[in-house]
């Protein structure tokens, strides 16, 4: 994937350093959802409420900042667990109904984005909550979902000549890269906490095993239920970091925002090995998965190649690693 | 005579007005195969639910080692040593013969809350434990998906064995394989048999059954019919016992004693 854009766009921007930290923010939105979806759906569930849910949080965040005029660290942490709770009412939902998750977090889909839509038209008058980036300047954690890391070292590596600089204007003198988005490190944090927990633990065996045959590891004693619920809140906490940080990086929060991310990160996951049957999959593959995403569609615009196609092009890597999947299912277990 | 490890005597279990099992009455020794027959309906797998704690009896009494005793829950049970062996629902398929041994009792290390699985160990242990029940497995990452039903079975058995099971059940372990997994798991059978752990071998299988068993109990609408000691009893007896005698003695006569 990375040679077949390396020879189209090679001559292009897309492998300069800004090119990279732009296709790398783009594939680290993904990563930060698909890693939660990946493990929610290992442990053999869905959540088709994660878009809307990384537009809830937006809206939520943005409206106690602005509306409500609390602090804004203590606007984050109550997102986050406002997030947490609706993640375990899915999860609740889903195990006590016994009904399958899709249909679950599809009526969370509706609800949330709706909800989301009437908070910010009743008490915002408008569907976009702005004014976000003055409020977050100057708080104690707001740095680590807006911010960039290592602007000293960018400035330096500037300075240096290493890496390019504005030539003219007000920044002129200013390196073009002038930091690494906090989001690119959350999603590498993730994918290592995440990859480590699944394979490494307890926790991550019961995953799986939740995920392969519940009956089976309700058997053996594993708390099934609660795994999945667990899988639930950790993937809507992840869909609020999304929505959070977007929030505080585009200093708004506007309620048409994470519209498909549930199926785009879902599309992630499969492209990055797992069975849609739960069971089967990995933190690292759903990271390829997405970073596979984020260059297809920046690629395709470096490229000049009409953004439509994108998704024809992605629909076709879906259908591929399905039948790629089964096929590895079946060659795995036996089944014909 | 030895006390029994368990003892079952005169179980009932009533699910609303529905009678399933009224009054059964069954024993397991210590280092002995007790064979549960019945035929589909007969009650086997009530009482089977009854013994590991997942129902509790309406009536009757339950004993281990001698002492009375009352479970809630399989977990109960288990604790108490007695282990279920179910027929499909034993193994997940997609994970690792290492990782299913363990499965719930992970091996852990590490230190404070920082915890990870003991690869090593869970590993070297998993591959002499299969090695003792006569499986070689090429290497302990090896997906259970990989291995035959019976295999799957033996996985699932030294399993419960390693984890210091007393009582042993076995719902029907081989009704899904064929001749020669079969034996492999009847042969497993004798030797856990041998290491001093009762077993509960549950089928409705006459062959199997004889293979293998010191005792037989058949269940016939909720009741056992009696219990027979190896070489007091045929497999035509145990099959007419089974089936309710006086139809299936004719038909087996036109069907020349095939089934």
């Amino acid at each position: 994937m990375f040679a077949f854009f390396l020879i189209l766009a090679g001559g292009t921007q897309m492998f300069a350093l800004d090119g990279v930290i732009n296709w790398s923010t783009v594939s680290a939105q993904f990563i930060v959802l698909a890693v939660g979806v990946s493990l929610l759906m290992i442990a053999g569930e869905f959540d088709l409420s994660l878009g809307s849910m990384a537009g809830f949080s937006g809206m939520v965040f943005g409206l106690l900042v602005i509306h409500v005029g609390i602090p804004v660290w203590v606007a984050i942490l109550l997102t986050f667990v406002v997030c947490a709770l609706i993640g375990t009412i899915n999860g609740v939902l889903v195990i006590r109904t016994g009904l399958p998750s899709f249909v679950v977090t599809l009526a969370f889909m509706f609800i949330l984005r709706g909800a989301t839509i009437w908070s910010a038209i009743t008490f915002n008058k408008q569907p976009v909550v702005s004014g976000i980036g003055d409020a977050a300047a100057g708080d104690p954690i707001a740095w680590l979902f807006g911010g960039k890391a290592f602007t000293g070292l960018f400035t330096w590596l500037g300075q240096q000549g290493i890496i390019e600089t504005y030539t003219r204007g007000t920044r002129a003198g200013q390196p073009i890269v002038d930091g690494i988005p906090m989001l690119i490190l959350w999603a590498i944090g993730l994918v290592i906490v995440g990859q480590w927990v699944l394979t490494r633990t307890k926790f991550g065996n019961w995953i799986y095993a939740a995920g392969g045959d519940p009956q089976a590891a309700r058997n053996v004693g594993v708390p099934v239920a609660r795994v999945k619920v667990l899988m639930f809140i950790v993937a809507a906490i992840c869909a609020a970091l999304l929505g959070i940080s977007q929030a505080i990086e585009f200093g708004s929060a506007a309620s048409d925002r994470g519209i498909m991310k549930e199926f785009e990160a879902i599309i992630c996951v499969v492209i990055g090995g797992a069975l849609l049957t739960g069971g089967y999959g990995s933190v690292v593959g759903a990271a390829l998965g997405a970073v596979i995403f984020g260059v297809v569609q920046q690629g395709l615009f470096f490229t000049n190649v009409e953004s439509s196609l994108f998704r024809v092009f992605l629909g076709t890597i879906l259908l591929g690693a399905v039948v790629a999947n089964t096929y590895i299912r079946r060659s795995i277990t036996g089944e014909r | 005579m030895t006390t029994p490890i368990l003892e079952m005597i005169n179980i009932q279990k009533h699910f609303g007005r529905i009678i399933a099992l009224s009054g059964v009455s069954f024993s397991v020794m210590p280092g002995e195969c007790h064979c549960l027959l019945g035929d589909n309906g007969a009650g086997k797998s009530t009482f089977i639910k009854t013994m590991s704690g997942a129902h509790t009896p309406t009536g009757g009494e339950m004993r281990i080692a001698g002492d009375t005793v009352h479970f809630t829950s399989p977990r109960e049970a288990l604790a108490a040593g007695i282990a279920t062996v179910y027929q499909d629902l034993a193994m997940i398929p997609l994970m690792s013969v290492s990782r299913n041994f363990w499965l719930g009792r992970e091996p852990e290390a590490g230190f404070g809350p920082l915890r990870w699985l003991d690869f090593k160990k869970a590993d070297a242990i998993t591959l002499e434990q299969m090695k003792q029940m006569g499986i070689n497995l090429r290497e302990p990452g090896q997906a259970v998906g990989t291995l035959s039903g019976g295999e799957r079975q033996t996985v699932a058995i030294a399993r419960a064995v390693y984890f210091g099971a007393k009582v042993l059940i076995l719902d029907e372990p081989t009704s899904a394989l064929g001749v020669r997994q079969t034996a492999n798991v009847l042969t497993t059978i004798d030797r856990v048999r041998k290491k001093g752990i009762g077993v509960v071998f549950i089928t409705h299988n006459v062959r199997h059954a004889m293979a293998v068993g010191d005792r037989f109990t058949v269940l016939n609408r909720g009741k056992t019919l009696g219990t027979a000691d190896r070489g007091h009893i045929s497999s035509e007896e145990l099959q007419s016992l089974m089936a309710g005698g006086q139809e299936l003695a004719q038909l087996e006569a036109s069907l020349g004693k095939t089934i």
